[in-house]
């Protein structure tokens, strides 16, 4: 399936996907939109693992395993935060950053 | 394997057990009888934090994925003293009517995030190593949103949440790096294959860039002071002294354990790290108003002290970083414990608040007057020692540079603490706060927080003792 496809090509879009959800944390003042930026980052950690274990160590599941925990976890994780987005949406009545700044320096 | 293997990982299990109970405890009570829960959890919490000084062996679980020892185990117990003066301390908060309906919660998720840092500390692997580390993280957000309809804990929950998210994820990225160029993701096997290519070096940055985060050293501590000021006062001493001490421990394992190889490239990097953090804490510390940002950056500062015996990368360092971080749980609950329970009876939070409070609070004065020299580091009490230990460790491996850079801003922190002190003693107040007596759980937190600090200081036995645990590791 994958046997035409180097693993430079998976390590260079995961590459490419980290410094995208990095670039979206940063520029983006919608905090559902930063949470997806972190979900972008953790799928390059996925893509990473996976691509590693299947091209340089094919005799073990490690990568496979890390892979499937980071999905649940990242599940989680997710769950509070949307949880506690909406609480900030009943605080504030918005969830924009720049709106969320009762507490600075 | 039998099942009396698993005594190894006895304060894991007593700890679900206990959370466990304390929930399914909480489903049969009706709502007037909600308070009755805070009784049962301490008690079960002191139970468990004794059950945990029984002598342990040590052992390895699962495969090679949990690992136990004397020294790990010594680590564990230092967090629950500290979680069980917390626990005492947040008494007199949680028994106010507005948390009347989500008290347990309180209990459970301070309970399993306890028990993630048990996992982190007792990591063989990095899998378990990240399971930890979100468990721990993770609830945390929701302790620090607790209170739900006040706008700063609201704001503060979601800081918390998306900096340790983007923190994890960093982290996570080295963590591919390394499993990809060694091929495992076990401790030991990794240690053989490290070597200073650069993905290795790459991936050892991004380690350390996520664990700074945690432990919130400068450029990465944005989120810290806004955390701790939105934060529940009680969740915020949680988060300054126990999630910051765990998290501490394990960087400094996982740097001996994993990349001991590569010492000299960590070492660089916490250098600079260490003085960007021990100098920006400091100076942002001097302009605060507030008491609990105040004590935020003040943390900092400490974290930066903490890297010098990190660097050191040997025994004595290690044996001087669990020092430290002993008589810093100490220092810093006292302090917390004073500021929340004077917000508790006044709802006051400012440093000018605190003007006059020795002729109304003589007690809690004295004792916050303990807490911060212990905290600047003043020669009887414990602070002292900590850093005294410290500071030789890290000479003994010639940082001499760093050791002068450390004792000038030790002598920086000196100023703000005193103004505190001095805000309590000699400033003039039209209205200080009025006397008020605290209730008798928070008065054990802050009495057992005042021996520890005396204790430290004066009897030398507990450094003798940690210095014998910390053989094993090499």
């Amino acid at each position: 399936m994958t046997g035409n496809i180097p693993l430079e090509y998976f390590l260079i879009l995961s590459t490419i996907m980290f410094f995208t959800g990095i670039f979206g944390f940063l520029t983006r003042r919608n905090l559902i939109t930063m949470l997806m930026s972190i979900e972008l980052i953790l799928n390059s950690v996925n893509i990473n693992f996976v691509a590693f274990n299947h091209f340089l160590y094919p005799n073990n599941l490690q990568g496979h395993f890390f892979t499937l925990i980071i999905i649940a976890v990242a599940a989680a994780e997710a769950a509070v935060a949307i949880a506690i987005i909406i609480n900030i949406y009943r605080n504030f009545k918005s969830i924009e950053v720049d709106k969320v700044n009762q507490m600075k320096y | 394997m039998n099942i009396y293997d698993f005594l190894i990982m006895r304060h894991e299990l007593v700890l679900v057990i206990i959370a466990l109970v304390v929930l399914i405890i909480d489903l049969g009570l009706k709502p007037a009888q909600k308070r009755h829960i805070i009784p049962v959890a301490v008690t079960l919490f002191i139970i468990h934090t004794i059950i945990g000084f029984l002598p342990s062996s040590g052992g390895i679980l699962f495969g090679g994925m949990f690992h136990s020892s004397p020294l790990l185990v010594m680590m564990k117990n230092v967090l629950n003293i500290g979680v069980l003066i917390i626990l005492l301390q947040s008494y007199s908060w949680l028994i106010k009517p507005e948390n009347k309906e989500k008290m347990s919660e309180y209990f459970v998720i301070m309970f399993f995030t306890l028990t993630g840092m048990y996992f982190m500390i007792s990591a063989g692997d990095f899998l378990m190593f990240y399971l930890g580390l979100e468990t721990a993280s993770i609830p945390i957000a929701a302790l620090a949103a607790y209170m739900h309809h006040r706008t700063k804990s609201a704001e503060a929950g979601v800081k918390y949440i998306l900096s340790s998210a983007l923190s994890s994820g960093i982290l996570l990225f080295g963590l591919s790096l390394i499993y990809g160029t060694t091929g495992s993701i076990l401790f030991s096997d990794i240690a053989f294959s490290i070597t200073d290519s650069p993905l290795q070096i790459f991936a050892l940055i991004f380690f350390i860039s996520g664990m700074a985060f945690k432990i919130s050293l400068v450029p990465f501590q944005l989120w810290t002071a806004d955390v701790y000021e939105g934060a529940p006062t009680n969740v915020t001493s949680y988060l300054s002294v126990i999630s910051k001490g765990a998290a501490s421990f394990v960087f400094m394992l996982i740097l001996f354990k994993v990349f001991f190889p590569v010492m000299e490239v960590w070492r660089d990097i916490l250098y600079t790290l260490s003085i960007a953090t021990m100098i920006i804490g400091n100076l942002f510390a001097l302009r605060q108003k507030n008491m609990k940002r105040f004590l935020a950056f003040s943390s900092i500062a400490q974290a930066g002290f903490i890297l010098l015996g990190i660097m050191v990368g040997s025994k004595l360092g290690m044996t001087s970083v669990i020092y430290f971080i002993l008589t810093y749980i100490f220092s810093n609950l006292g302090a917390f414990g004073v500021v929340s329970a004077i917000e508790n009876a006044s709802g006051k939070l400012s440093m000018d608040d605190y003007n006059g409070l020795y002729k109304t609070n003589p007690k809690l004065s004295l004792l916050m007057m303990l807490s911060v020299f212990s905290l600047a580091g003043i020669p009887p009490v414990a602070g002292f020692f900590g850093k005294f230990f410290l500071f030789t460790s890290a000479a003994s491996a010639g940082l001499y540079w760093l050791v002068f850079i450390a004792i000038l801003n030790a002598t920086i922190s000196l100023y703000y603490y005193l103004l505190v002190v001095k805000a309590m003693f000699i400033n003039k107040n039209e209205t200080p706060i009025p006397a008020f007596k605290t209730d008798l759980p928070a008065r054990a937190g802050l009495i057992l927080s005042a021996l520890g600090i005396f204790i430290l200081g004066f009897w030398s036995q507990v450094y003798e003792w940690i210095n014998n645990l910390t053989v094993g590791i090499f």
